[in-house]
């Protein structure tokens, strides 16, 4: 072995383009390998948009649907409901929901296309957990300050019957509102905005 | 040498082995490109082959996605009445009743053509005949005794047999087209190659994006290749 | 010797894990013979091919479901839904036959260098022990698609244990859990296809490469390069596998990559043998298809069982095929490790070997006829000759002398000027005269091409003897 003649950057250079190309490379065959994770036609036929028939809904009622495998619920809000959801926000952390996922055309005072009927995914914003239907005013176990709304057994979130977060709890927005419009008065579509709808 | 003749020796014979109806198999023409044959195809295929056979792995949306057709072309032109995008080409037919029917539940077709090949399906398509003999009227030369009904006899018309004897055995030589069907010869041929066509595709729907895929993928080995060859030589001129 | 930064590593990790050893002992300062030649890329790509089949099979243990009624549909679901799923389907079954090819050329050039002999039975060993961890790998996993040709295949291979007298019946039932192939068995072979043996394999890889690297590498030549030693007591046809054989195999990793990706993207049923026709049809218990046969990889094997008219005799003449290979360090007697030195009836039995093993590779794949049975027995006579006969015609042959140092092997770019001169003699130039330009074209040369065979045939008579 001699060390004469060895042009040192020739191999430095050859080095690094064999690198940049290997790395590249590697890049690629990474591409489908950690696609393969996504969700797969099946996981997106079943995701896809859902129909909710909403002529059968009776005041004060909550009906539960499944859209990509989530609880969707849609909640028939009494004048009653409404008239506490327009006064009691003292308490809220994002009364005007400027930091949690709606479509535009729910982002609104009660956070529904129309305020007498609310649709929301019905998983807590903190972990997952699926929060219970509590429409009562000042239960025993919630205290005197409730005045119906939805709590989270898991960790003790609160929100509104606007799915909107009470201050101080662990939950850091308020529900999601899916997209969604109204193919009739008394049918939704669940996973599709009025401007996204197909002809 | 060798291994070249073995491999013409082996190709040979699985296609031996189906074509044990006697006679030769006729070449489709198979174009994964050509998107017409396919939709038209896949057409096709809802109308004279979906009400027995189902194409269990293929949903409309993927024929949408494939053919690069709006969604909503599918569900009009190709789709049966009232089947979502996200539907799968299943058959309506119920597999009890097509057991009693047929003595055996029709296959689904999604792989068809990749264990029988293009050509057998192109040749079998064309080959029913009329046999008085058999409960449903017909017989096919390429699959003898089929327990199958020639779905495409309306547009074919009603083909006869032609037999000789050979060692004893009645061989087909040809049919021969008896009554006309509502297609000429040509345009017949060319529907059943579309169906073969959207077979084939039905097999292996990510064919086309491989081929398309492989060019690429070779270039950058060979770039690569190349680089570590010079990369090689240059570190190997230290060996004495 | 330029250093590395591993050499003289005093870090944190280094203080307390022998990284710098570990290095210098397997890379830096792994002394290789410097005469390898192209039958030394397959160890190298062999573990390539390991590393793509687990990271491939992983992936498609994600979305596979080992169930009877569900996996023949959980793979076309991988091939159909899944995104990409088609390209690490088709990556791990062209990978199971590129891992045989790769093997077996690998385990070849064992046998012409005299790899296996003496200090170097351990790792032949080894090896012969990963080849039948492979065997037992790509078997149970040619089940789980749940094809005809899986479950027929399986079920052949699988009542070979019923030949077995007395605990026979018992046994393959045992294998099964079941009295056919079915769901229990499904599951067991799922089980031990992703656990089970790639442990196995791993430990036995590992093994392998840590005898080589204690007792060196053989090489073409066949003699010990630590025989002669430099001052510092280097082998002096040694040179470190670092980064001289790294980058010499990274061109080797290329060039399969590149028929690798061939095969993937452009040819992945290869015609039937890589992936079979009639596996595209869910397994049915109550029909077997007109006709069946293993993957390539098996046929040589289950060519010599099927060429046994007994069937107890036909299982153990098939194990016993396996078993030889074996015995090989210890079957062969001469003095000499490479096929360069060895007298002209060693050469002769290799060729007859190599005919016997691809002939009976394709005899397996066709339908027994009575003339390919009579075929097949012969050339299982030649298979088996070769290995038992070994100990008499190696010892009897008289070897040719070995050099103190390697052989200079001529680089690719040495043979250019020849296969040129070659070329230039099978071809001739033709004037053609096309509008009003006249323009030499190169045409072949009957006479040219027959002397050129000639003289390659003349060629490879005389390496012969």
């Amino acid at each position: 072995m001699s060390e004469q003649g060895v042009d040192n950057s020739k191999r430095q250079f050859l080095t690094t383009a064999l690198t940049v190309v290997g790395a590249v490379g590697t890049g690629y065959i990474a591409v489908p390998f950690l696609a393969q994770m996504q969700p797969s036609t099946k996981a997106k036929a079943a995701g896809a948009p859902v129909e909710i028939d909403i002529s059968k809904i009776e005041p004060g009622q909550l009906i539960r649907a499944a859209w990509r495998g989530k609880p969707v619920w849609v909640l028939f809000r009494t004048p009653e409901v409404l008239e506490i959801l327009a006064t009691d926000t003292g308490k809220l952390a994002d009364p005007d929901s400027l930091e949690s996922i709606q479509p535009e055309s729910s982002q609104n005072e009660f956070r529904s296309i129309k305020p007498g009927i609310f649709i929301a995914v019905g998983l807590c914003t903190h972990l997952g957990c699926s929060p219970t239907f509590r429409p009562e005013i000042a239960p025993n176990d919630l205290g005197p300050t409730w005045n119906g709304g939805f709590f989270c057994p898991c960790h003790g979130s609160g929100f509104d019957l606007a799915g909107r977060v009470v201050r101080g709890v662990p939950a850091p927005t308020n529900l999601d509102v899916p997209p969604h419009h109204y193919i009739t008065d008394t049918l939704i579509l669940i996973g599709e905005d009025a401007s996204e709808a197909s002809t | 040498m060798k291994k070249l003749l073995q491999i013409c020796l082996l190709t040979l014979i699985p296609l031996g082995a189906f074509a044990s109806g006697g006679m030769d198999l006729d070449s489709a023409d198979i174009d994964l490109t050509d998107k017409d044959s396919l939709e038209n195809g896949a057409h096709l295929y809802v109308q004279y082959c979906l009400g027995c056979h189902s194409t269990k792995y293929i949903r409309y949306l993927n024929l949408a996605d494939d053919f690069g057709v709006e969604q909503q072309e599918i569900l009009d032109k190709v789709a049966p009445e009232r089947a979502g995008i996200y539907d799968k080409m299943l058959t309506a037919m119920n597999g009890h009743d097509a057991k009693k029917w047929f003595g055996v539940r029709p296959p689904d077709l999604s792989l068809i053509a990749r264990s029988r090949g293009a050509d057998w399906l192109y040749s079998y398509l064309r080959s029913f005949y009329a046999d008085p003999n058999k409960p449903l009227g017909v017989n096919n030369a390429i699959f003898p005794d089929v327990g199958m009904p020639n779905p495409l006899w309306k547009l074919q018309g009603k083909q006869t047999a032609v037999f000789e004897t050979v060692d004893d055995q009645q061989v087909i030589t040809e049919l021969v087209l008896e009554k006309p069907g509502t297609m000429s010869a040509e345009e017949f041929d060319k529907s059943v190659n579309d169906i073969v066509n959207f077979l084939v595709y039905a097999g292996e729907p990510a064919q086309v994006e491989r081929q398309s895929m492989g060019k690429y993928v070779l270039f950058f080995i060979l770039l690569f290749g190349v680089i570590a060859y010079l990369l090689k030589k240059e570190y190997w001129k230290d060996i004495h | 010797m330029k250093s590395n930064y591993l050499n003289d590593c005093t870090s944190w990790v280094c203080r307390r894990f022998p990284m710098a050893k570990l290095w210098n002992d397997h890379m830096a300062q792994y002394y290789a013979p410097k005469n390898f030649n192209f039958w030394y890329f397959f160890g190298s790509l062999a573990l390539l091919v390991l590393v793509n089949q687990f990271i491939t099979g992983i992936l498609l243990t994600m979305n596979y479901k080992p169930d009877a009624s569900l996996a023949f549909d959980s793979v076309e679901y991988i091939m159909r839904e899944v995104p990409w799923g088609w390209l690490v389907r088709y990556m791990h079954s062209t990978g199971a036959s590129a891992f045989f090819i790769v093997v077996y050329l690998h385990m070849f050039r064992g046998l012409i260098y005299g790899s296996y002999k003496q200090p170097r039975e351990l790792i032949w060993i080894f090896g012969m022990l990963i080849f039948l961890a492979l065997m037992a790998e790509a078997f149970m996993g040619y089940l789980l698609p749940w094809g005809q040709m899986s479950y027929w295949g399986a079920q052949v291979i699988i009542s070979l244990f019923s030949a077995i007298p007395v605990i026979g019946d018992d046994l393959s039932l045992w294998v099964r859990g079941d009295y056919v192939i079915s769901d229990a068995t499904l599951n067991r072979f799922f089980a031990f296809h992703v656990i089970a043996i790639p442990l196995i394999l791993v430990m036995l890889v590992f093994l392998h490469i840590i005898a080589l690297h204690e007792v060196g590498s053989n090489n073409p030549d066949g003699i010990e390069i630590k025989d002669s030693k430099d001052p510092w007591g280097h082998p002096v046809d040694g040179i470190p596998f670092h980064p001289y054989y790294t980058v010499k195999d990274i061109v080797g990793v290329a060039v399969f990559m590149f028929f690798f990706a061939t095969v993937i993207f452009y040819m992945p049923e290869m015609g039937g043998y890589f992936l079979e026709h009639a596996n595209f049809i869910p397994a049915d218990p109550l029909a077997t298809p007109e006709h069946i046969a293993p993957v390539w990889y098996f046929t040589p094997f289950y060519a010599i069982l099927r060429a046994i008219p007994d069937k107890f005799a036909g299982v153990i003449a098939m194990g016993g095929a396996i078993v030889v290979l074996f015995l090989l360090p210890w079957l062969d007697r001469s003095p000499v490790r490479s096929i360069r030195y060895r007298g002209g009836i060693y050469k002769k039995a290799i060729v007859l070997f190599v005919i016997s093993f691809i002939g009976l590779g394709y005899l397996g794949m066709q339908p027994p006829t009575a003339g390919a049975t009579i075929f097949a027995r012969i050339l299982t006579a030649i298979y088996f000759a070769f290995f038992l006969l070994m100990p008499i015609y190696t010892r009897w042959e008289r070897p040719k002398p070995l050099p103190k140092r390697v052989n200079e092997e001529p680089g690719l770019e040495d043979r250019i000027p020849a296969i040129k001169q070659s070329f230039a003699a099978m071809t001739h130039d033709v004037p053609e005269t096309r509008d009003g330009h006249t323009v030499m074209h190169t045409r072949p040369d009957a006479s040219g091409i027959a002397h050129e065979l000639s003289k390659l045939g003349r060629k490879i008579i005389r390496s012969l003897d």
